[in-house]
């Protein structure tokens, strides 16, 4: 077994003996169950209803437990001091993060799964029709969630819990909003706004990419290749932010 | 081979937003030999863990450096001959023993048949095998530090560094850990510790070094530091002494202090106390007991500690 392996097994181990991680995941899958009697309080869109709460839920859940889980792998192994006897060992640091960031993406499979097998459930019992086009949402949620991962993973490398959170949270709310970024910059007169807002704009996670709950739930149809490049530019982006995760992890002390 | 060899390492932090340079560890020279038991001493702050921290590759040296078994710091792969125990230790509590000796056993790439074992006959030598399927926060603080022992040892390492293994330990926990390094002793391995628990280290230390702000002050073996003939006093304890044997005893020049039937004579040199016992026996007074007091390793660390002050 890789080093890797063993981390992100043992890392998986510490989520799953975690009691915020099946909070999140209950409320997760109590909120999609409770779409059933919302939609049985609306007129006629009712299908419409269950599917948009129960994708909703999954994403909010997903990414809760992505931040609130995700922050606390690396900094709180530096602030509880268990790193010092791992770091000892003869695993390079660089493993020792990969490690942690399969752990996690491991730990939100699971969940996005468990949390997508109660959704498809709550459409069969709430008889809303069962598209392949909502499982492509949820691909691409998972993704979007990788992506997130390795943010907090880059911020908790460096700084305390809380302040990882805060900041990954922050990055979550502005990359999805990107596209107005560089809408705001296109109609601004200064060029140096626009430069650092267009800056901007190509240096944050575009997270809307991955948001195709609206086609998914409207029956507009989700393109193969548009999920392939979406896909592919959400591993792409985990893999630079991890890059650099492991630049600033390499080089800390600590103390 | 030198197992440890540090060469004029230093290191420097800077605190807070003032970027103020704080100095922990200045030009530190030391090498530790093969096979002997070496304790690391000096007062809080002097800069012990902060070496330890360096040679394990949790913190860079500002300059300097240090080989580990012939290899330079660094290096990733000689940790796997290096066994580590570090300050009260954190481990992961939500692992049961045994489940936490299997993941740093993995650690190494020990697998299977043979990690059992080893994880068996690590848990009976640090006697917690009924506490193998108890997660770790649970466990006492002298639990802790005794299976933070066994994972240091996991990897059958020649060289095992072990930080403040005996803090926080109750007199019995003190000594299976000492009785512990003992017999990797005998198994041929050096060791590496940093206390300030100075009984320990008198007993089973071959050579110490005492580290004061960040300085070596002394380096050598105990005998050999403390001075092996060196007594700074004796003590004569007698009984049913009448005061005018008191006062000859006295006289020659001997500090004399009563308790009841008992007299306490203290005289600073061998010399005197040939006469001293010849007074006692005139006097017909009975003969209880006579320590000679060495200076002790405890004196040589006040007075290093004292002097590196200045």
């Amino acid at each position: 077994m890789s080093r890797i392996t063993v981390i992100a097994l043992n890392t998986f181990r510490e989520t799953l003996r975690d009691k915020i991680l099946y909070n999140l995941v209950f409320f997760g899958l109590l909120l999609i169950v409770s779409s059933i009697l919302l939609g049985a309080l609306t007129m006629g869109e009712r299908a419409k209803i269950i599917q948009d709460i129960g994708l909703a839920s999954i994403n909010l859940f997903g990414v809760l437990i992505a931040i609130f889980v995700g922050i606390g792998l690396v900094s709180k192994e530096i602030e509880k001091r268990t790193i010092y006897s791992i770091i000892a060992k003869p695993i390079p640091r660089y493993q020792f993060l990969l490690g942690k960031y399969a752990g996690l993406a491991l730990t939100l499979f699971v969940n996005v799964a468990i949390m997508a097998v109660g959704f498809f459930l709550t459409l069969l019992i709430g008889e809303a029709g069962l598209e392949p086009a909502l499982l492509k949402a949820v691909g691409l949620i998972f993704v979007e969630l990788l992506v997130i991962t390795a943010v907090a993973v880059l911020f908790s490398t460096f700084t305390t819990p809380t302040l990882s959170a805060t900041f990954t949270l922050a990055i979550y709310v502005i990359g999805h909003l990107t596209d107005d970024l560089r809408v705001l910059g296109g109609n601004l007169q200064s060029d140096l706004t626009k430069v650092v807002l267009d800056g901007l704009y190509y240096v944050l996670p575009n997270l809307e990419t991955f948001n195709v709950k609206g086609p998914a739930v409207h029956g507009i149809p989700i393109e193969p290749m548009y999920l392939l490049s979406a896909t592919a530019y959400g591993l792409a982006y985990s893999a630079v932010i991890l890059i650099l995760a492991c630049v600033i992890f390499q080089r800390r002390d600590f103390k | 081979m030198k197992p440890i060899r540090i060469v004029g390492l230093t290191k420097e932090f800077r605190l807070g937003f003032s970027r103020r340079r704080s100095v922990v560890v200045r030009g530190l020279d030391l090498d530790v030999e093969q096979g002997e038991i070496f304790g690391f001493l000096g007062p809080n702050g002097a800069g012990k863990t902060t070496t330890i921290k360096i040679l394990m590759g949790l913190i860079y040296p500002t300059s300097g450096t240090a080989w580990l078994l012939d290899r330079e710091i660094g290096d990733v792969g000689v940790k796997s001959r290096i066994g580590f125990l570090p300050e009260s230790p954190y481990f992961y509590e939500y692992l049961t023993g045994e489940e936490f000796l299997r993941f740093y056993g993995q650690l190494f790439g020990i697998e299977g048949l043979a990690l059992s074992r080893k994880i068996d006959r690590l848990l009976e030598m640090v006697k917690l095998t009924e506490a193998r399927g108890v997660p770790l926060r649970k466990f006492s603080k002298g639990m802790l530090q005794r299976i933070g022992l066994a994972q240091a040892l996991i990897n059958d390492p020649q060289l095992v560094v072990l930080d403040e293994p005996m803090s926080g330990l109750d007199p019995i926990g003190r000594r299976d850990v000492r009785d512990i390094i003992l017999r990797l002793k005998d198994e041929g391995r050096t060791i590496f510790f940093s206390t300030h628990i100075l009984p320990d280290v008198e007993m089973i230390c071959d050579r110490v070094g005492i580290l004061v702000k960040g300085r070596l002050q002394a380096v050598g073996a105990v005998s050999e530091l403390v001075g092996a003939s060196a007594v700074t006093s004796i003590e004569i304890m007698a009984e049913g002494l009448p005061d005018a044997g008191v006062q000859e005893a006295e006289r020659l020049g001997a500090t004399v202090a009563r308790r009841g039937v008992q007299v306490l004579i203290t005289v600073g040199d061998e010399g005197r106390v040939p006469p001293l016992l010849e007074t006692i026996r005139r006097h017909a007074g009975r003969l209880v007991s006579l320590v000679p007091h060495k200076r002790s390793l405890e004196d040589l660390f006040l007075k290093e500690v004292g002097a590196g002050r200045v």
